[in-house]
């Protein structure tokens, strides 16, 4: 590495645990392959080769909640699915994060009545929301860009 | 003389007690019978060798709240062969929401009635299985109800949204 060669003969480079950490799970982040709506496709669009998500290390859409960190509620959430995506959230191990893609997902968009969640906020904890109806692929990187910030500031306190 | 019209007649002629209007609208007709009597005029027109609407095409109602009676219910019925369509109505008062169930003419009738009692709250008697299919099975209410609330979140803007804030319930860990 070029880095070696700029530190003469040292060999070592120091670091915190905590910055040591959170790069590695800022970086490498596995969403959880579902879509409860048309927010989906814009999702799909994301991760193919136009717009490649890979670039922030989320190539990879678990189809288990087991093996991912991320859920990204992409579109609205029915009364009667919250249940069901509460259960996956309670299934992801730990650490985890949840994005809510979408007006829908963020507050109950245009779904004011009876059968809407107004807003995904009431079943799981929301880290990051994206507006837009629904939000362009750029949108949804931006949120993650946002995301992967806020990992990056997380201290032990937060881990505990 | 057209399907449909030989259709009317031979209802007239056989259960003539039973039916309360024949209204034509843009090429549909639409036979209003009396509740009572839907499986029989159902059975009737499924059965009869000159009929034959042996497809029940949908089954609906709608609210026509505050009027009464203020529910209306809705066979769409249908002759293959032809093809003809024929719409039978019957009037269910808001006080008395029970009818006969037209499961022991047409089989797929079973979820179509299943859907009306879930939306509408409307008791097909005879019916096998009377329960919820679309809502959750603890749902209080029929949500298809004109006098049903719209929503359960009032709509936020700046003047009003710490008041909002407050009541939202947020999700825990």
């Amino acid at each position: 590495m070029g880095l070696e060669q700029k530190m003469g003969d040292m060999g070592v480079v120091t670091t915190t645990l905590e910055q040591a950490v959170n790069w590695g799970r800022a970086n490498a982040m596995w969403p959880m392959l579902f879509g409860l709506a048309c927010c989906a496709i814009e999702m799909i669009a994301t991760v193919m080769p136009n717009n490649d998500l890979s670039r922030f290390g989320m190539e990879l859409m678990r189809a288990s909640p087991r093996q991912s960190d991320l859920m990204i509620v992409a579109g609205r959430v029915s009364r009667k699915m919250a249940p069901v995506v509460r259960r996956l959230y309670d299934q992801m191990a730990s650490p985890k994060w949840v994005i809510a893609m979408g007006d829908c997902a963020s507050c109950g968009g245009v779904f004011n009545n009876y059968a809407i969640v107004q807003g995904v906020d009431e079943v799981v904890p929301v880290d990051v929301y994206v507006a837009g109806c629904p939000p362009r692929p750029e949108a949804l990187m931006h949120g993650i860009l946002t995301l992967q910030q806020k990992v990056k500031q997380e201290t032990f306190k937060d881990w505990a | 003389m057209s399907h449909i019209a030989t259709t009317i007649a031979a209802l007239k002629d056989s259960l003539g007690d039973a039916i309360e209007q024949v209204s034509e609208f843009r090429g549909e007709t639409g036979v209003q019978v009396k509740k009572a009597a839907v499986p029989a005029v159902l059975r009737f027109l499924k059965e009869s060798p000159d009929l034959r609407y042996t497809c029940l095409a949908n089954l609906t109602a709608y609210d026509d709240w505050p009027q009464e009676p203020r529910f209306k219910v809705i066979y769409q019925l249908r002759n293959m062969l032809l093809p003809a369509d024929l719409r039978v109505k019957c009037t269910v008062a808001g006080d008395d929401p029970y009818l006969p169930s037209a499961t022991g003419v047409f089989l797929n009738a079973n979820w179509h009635e299943r859907e009306v009692f879930d939306m509408f709250g409307l008791r097909f008697t005879g019916h096998p299985d009377l329960r919820r299919i679309l809502m959750p099975a603890d749902w209080q209410g029929h949500p298809l109800r004109k006098d049903y609330p719209l929503g359960y979140e009032e709509v936020e803007f700046t003047f009003n949204f710490d008041e909002i804030e407050k009541k939202k319930p947020y999700a825990k860990e």
